[in-house]
């Protein structure tokens, strides 16, 4: 969908909303509206495009006590102020929203969670992504680096970039808004997306990418919604294998969960966010014990948060199964950078070609 | 032998004055601030007894006056029945004289001790006399006292006597100085103010130096005076029993059947039976061995409970209630008088009362309330049986936080009155745990615990029927105006919302571009005159329709208009000003009308 029709989209689906509250209020019904229940009771695997979304249970809010009147009230300031962000072509962070709403006396936010939740509530109703509002986070997207070429809309007029020869050694900066971008063309094999910084550089120093003709990507931890829609983008553009390489901990594994499948927050988003084809390259818990990594005991919330993904519908695979197990029965785990054990070189020149070839990429 | 003849020069006798003198703590004198708060306790005890065995209204007046370096005057003045010249001195020259301590019945004084303790602690710290007014009735004079306590041989020592011109007609005067300090002023205060809670017939006036404070009485009703009983069997030492038997010239079974409370004839037989005792024997004629038998066999007989109605003094619980709605502004009150019941041969009776939000405070623990027979306890809360009691209750499941002691705007009053209060110690300040009076008090705190939730219970849902009101009258209307906006639509008329919700007259005042609104919608089926006050710093010169009536206060305009609304119609009115101020609208029911101010 092109930046045009997103906002078009955008302000129907508002308006609709808006035009609802007004119907119901003229005929002389109390204003309501329903809404995806949003725990993760009402989180469900779509086997169909293997990703999670909202379940069918919805909660009615209606206007009859002041709280649910409250939360209309805020939702229609929030409307009328997106219509007039588009009306004018700015945008604002959701964070200068919040400070916004200081001067809308009753419907003022309480804390910056109240109106994050409300985003992403108008979110659901209206089946556009909050960049369509012309709200965006405050974080920093993460970086890439590699052999492609973007075309990128920016305030000084469109750009071209080459993300190895045109941008700086940390690599090109993804934008808050994703949408923006268009894929010019690339010379590479594959995606690896990265989620310590330290791996990522000691990729970019090792030459790896050009080696390799890959295109590296840092998730920064728990990766952003714009770093899962860059990879969703690539993906489904290019058809390039995304491989994810993480440390060896359970936590990690949900990084790649999300990158994969989806998280809970953006469950409505999961479509346009998460990229089922992502395969998951490492730590593996076979590679502590291949290699003989240096590696940590595992503690009790590790242990149990392995056991709860061993049931876990994502990791419902024998591989899954056999690795987690294994980690389980070894009790350790094992940070990415512990390769550095073997020397600087080992991670570029052995392990990942030996793992990429088992893998069937190279 | 040497030694012990030594020590025989040592070992002589001790006077009940010498004794208290060095156990001040005992009575209650043991620092100076508290004994300002025993004297006045003491002598407000005394007062309300007398007045009670008199039937009269108590009228009680209290003086602190500072009257020296540490040197404080306090003056207790009653109208109860006054004492004769002859006993005065004995009354408050002489420890351990009373005319209640061989009576067994409800009394709030008991030993005699405590105000011929204030005596010989005034003595002791000032040196000065106590003087004492008293008044017999209209056609006897008054006669005003000088008294000291002889502390070698506790009799009283009068230092002046003589005829005293008095304008009251009947009544007390003690006057007492001694050293202390006004530290405890605000407990003395707290004091008064509970004493006056559970005698809601007396009126208190106090002057603490140059100020002066009221608690007046609520209830114009005379106490019915306690009847005392005979000692019950089951409730009786060997000690009294031995001097009963002494002073009898019955035989046994009259001795028995006439000596105590609730044994007959047959019951009198049994006992003589069995203690192996002929029941033709003179009492008087018992060896103390046989005084023992006789005793064991009658704690093994069954004898009914004493006879409890006319020994106890309850408040009850309408005097309760008062009491308490008089000194505490709350929310809810609720009391309980629990039936009569025995420990140890002796009838007690439980009060208990609950009190919430109003004026109470919110934070910390529940005010607590202790009395024993009419009189407050102030000291000892941690050691009380009471306090024991409240914390054992669960008042979780009255939703009532709790940490120990229940938490929040929560006053708790636990009354016990009995023939004989088990105190833990002389000073009267804390109950000791007997498990029959602890039962009673936590049967009467649950129930009043259960009555407490019901009724926060039913507030809350009120609250949620305001809430909603004020949704619907406050919210909804925004809601439309901004809807209106973004559709940019004309603005929605949101008020048959409102009527459909609500069946009520709903007065709004909203202010807009320094043009202020007062929106009447009669949607309840009052159809009478209602009569609207709207009080802010505008003039309203210019309303429609025009104020039927205007005054002004420091810049306040309190604008008046009269209408009736019929069902279903709405009035308007409309003028120039800053808007603010208070709506209020008169003449129709308080459930049946709701004022939003869309300006908050």
């Amino acid at each position: 969908m092109s930046k045009e029709e997103l906002e078009k989209k955008a302000l129907v689906s508002l308006l609709n909303i808006a035009s609802a509250w007004y119907d119901q209020m003229k005929s002389g019904e109390i204003p309501s509206i329903s809404l995806p229940t949003r725990t993760k009771y009402n989180i469900e695997f779509d086997d169909a495009s293997e990703v999670w979304k909202y379940g069918d249970k919805e909660s009615m809010r209606t206007a009859a006590s002041a709280k649910s009147a409250t939360h209309l009230l805020k939702m229609a300031y929030v409307i009328a102020f997106i219509k007039q962000q588009l009306a004018e072509n700015r945008s604002s962070t959701l964070r200068e929203m919040y400070y916004i709403s200081e001067g809308w006396k009753r419907a003022k936010f309480g804390a910056q969670d109240e109106s994050n939740f409300l985003i992403e509530d108008l979110e659901i109703l209206s089946e556009v992504p909050r960049e369509g509002f012309h709200l965006h986070p405050e974080e920093n997207g993460a970086s890439i680096y590699g052999p492609m070429r973007i075309r990128e809309e920016t305030r000084r007029g469109m750009k071209t970039l080459h993300c190895q020869d045109d941008v700086g050694q940390a690599g090109y900066t993804i934008p808050n808004n994703v949408e923006n971008i268009e894929f010019v063309d690339h010379d590479a094999k594959f995606v690896i997306a990265i989620e310590t910084g330290g791996m990522y550089d000691r990729l970019i120093e090792n030459g790896f990418d050009e080696e390799h003709n890959a295109i590296l990507v840092h998730l920064k931890g728990q990766p952003a919604r714009s770093t899962r829609r860059m990879l969703n983008r690539i993906s489904t553009t290019w058809d390039l294998p995304i491989l994810v390489f993480t440390d060896g901990d359970p936590w990690s594994y949900r990084i790649y969960g999300s990158v994969a499948y989806g998280a809970i927050k953006s469950a409505h988003m999961s479509e346009m966010l998460a990229t089922p084809k992502a395969q998951f390259l490492g730590l593996q818990p076979s590679d502590i014990r291949d290699y003989n990594l240096p590696s940590d005991k595992l503690s009790d919330k590790d242990i149990e948060a392995l056991r709860s993904e061993l049931t876990d519908p994502r990791f419902a695979t024998d591989y899954w199964k056999k690795e987690i197990n294994l980690q389980i029965e070894m009790g350790l785990k094992s940070e990415q950078q512990a390769f550095a054990a073997r020397g600087l070189d080992f991670v570029t020149k052995k392990y990942l070609p030996d793992r990429l070839s088992e893998m069937g990429i190279i | 032998m040497v030694l012990a003849d030594e020590l025989a020069k040592q070992q002589r006798s001790i006077s009940v004055a010498e004794f208290f003198e060095k156990n001040k703590h005992l009575l209650g004198f043991d620092s100076p601030t508290r004994g300002v708060i025993t004297t006045i306790k003491e002598a407000v005890d005394n007062s309300l007894d007398a007045c009670e065995e008199a039937q009269v209204l108590p009228d009680i007046f209290i003086s602190i006056k500072k009257t020296g370096n540490d040197l404080f005057r306090i003056i207790v003045e009653d109208n109860g029945p006054g004492i004769t010249p002859a006993q005065v001195p004995f009354v408050f020259g002489k420890l351990l004289y009373g005319s209640r301590f061989h009576q067994i019945r409800q009394t709030r004084g008991q030993q005699g001790i405590g105000i011929s303790a204030a005596v010989l602690y005034a003595q002791l710290t000032s040196g000065l006399p106590t003087i004492v007014i008293s008044r017999t009735g209209a056609k006897e004079p008054a006669h005003r006292f000088e008294i000291q306590i002889k502390i070698e041989t506790n009799e009283p020592d009068i230092i002046a006597q003589e005829p005293f011109e008095w304008d009251r007609i009947h009544g007390t005067r003690v006057q007492i100085e001694f050293k202390s300090t006004m530290a405890a002023k605000k407990k003395l205060l707290e004091y008064l103010r509970y004493t006056s809670v559970v005698n809601p017939h007396a009126r208190f006036r106090v002057e603490l130096d140059d100020e002066a404070f009221t608690f007046e009485r609520v209830s114009q009703e005379v106490i019915v005076c306690p009847v005392s009983i005979q000692p019950h069997p089951h409730g009786i030492e060997l000690g009294q029993f031995k001097r009963m038997a002494a002073a009898s010239d019955q035989n046994l079974i009259d001795f028995l059947v006439e000596g105590f409370s609730r044994v007959g004839k047959k019951i009198a037989q049994d006992m003589c039976d069995r203690a192996g005792l002929k029941s033709t024997l003179k009492a008087k004629g018992l060896s103390a061995d046989q005084q023992k038998v006789l005793l064991a066999a009658m704690q093994e007989i069954a004898v009914p409970a004493p006879p409890i109605s006319q020994c106890l003094s309850p408040i009850g619980e309408e005097l309760i209630r008062r009491g308490l709605d008089k000194e505490f502004q709350m929310d809810f009150v609720a009391a309980r008088t629990r039936a009569t019941s025995v420990f140890s041969g002796h009838p007690f009776m439980v009060e208990a009362a609950i009190g919430y939000g109003g004026k109470l405070t919110s934070e910390g623990n529940a005010v607590i309330l202790r009395f024993a027979n009419r009189v407050p306890l102030m000291y000892q809360q941690g050691a009380c049986a009471i306090t024991e009691c409240i914390m054992n209750v669960n008042w979780k499941a009255y939703n009532l936080s709790q940490q120990g002691l229940p938490m929040g705007p929560v006053l708790i009053l636990v009354h016990v009155a009995s023939t004989n209060v088990p105190f833990t110690s002389e000073s009267k300040d804390a109950i000791a745990s007997i498990s029959e009076i602890e039962k009673e008090i936590v049967l009467a705190l649950q129930d009043l615990g259960r009555e407490l939730k019901n009724f926060v219970s039913r507030r809350d849902k009120n609250k949620l029927a305001e809430d909603r009101a004020r949704a619907v009258c406050a919210i909804i209307p925004e809601i439309a105006e901004k809807v209106s906006e973004i559709v940019e639509k004309p603005l929605i008329d949101t008020t048959p919302i409102e009527g459909k919700l609500m069946k009520k007259l709903i007065a709004k005042k909203a202010t807009r571009n320094g043009k202020v609104t007062l929106e009447l919608a009669n949607y309840s089926s009052y159809d009478g005159e209602i009569t609207v006050y709207d009080i802010s710093a505008d003039d309203a010169a210019d309303a429609v329709p025009k104020a039927d009536f205007v005054s002004e206060m420091d810049g306040q305009f309190t604008k008046v208009w009269k209408m009736v609304i019929p069902p279903k119609t709405v009035w308007h009115a409309e003028y120039s000003g800053k808007g603010g101020g208070i709506l209020d609208v008169r003449g129709i029911d308080d459930n049946k009308k709701m004022v939003v101010d869309l300006d908050v």
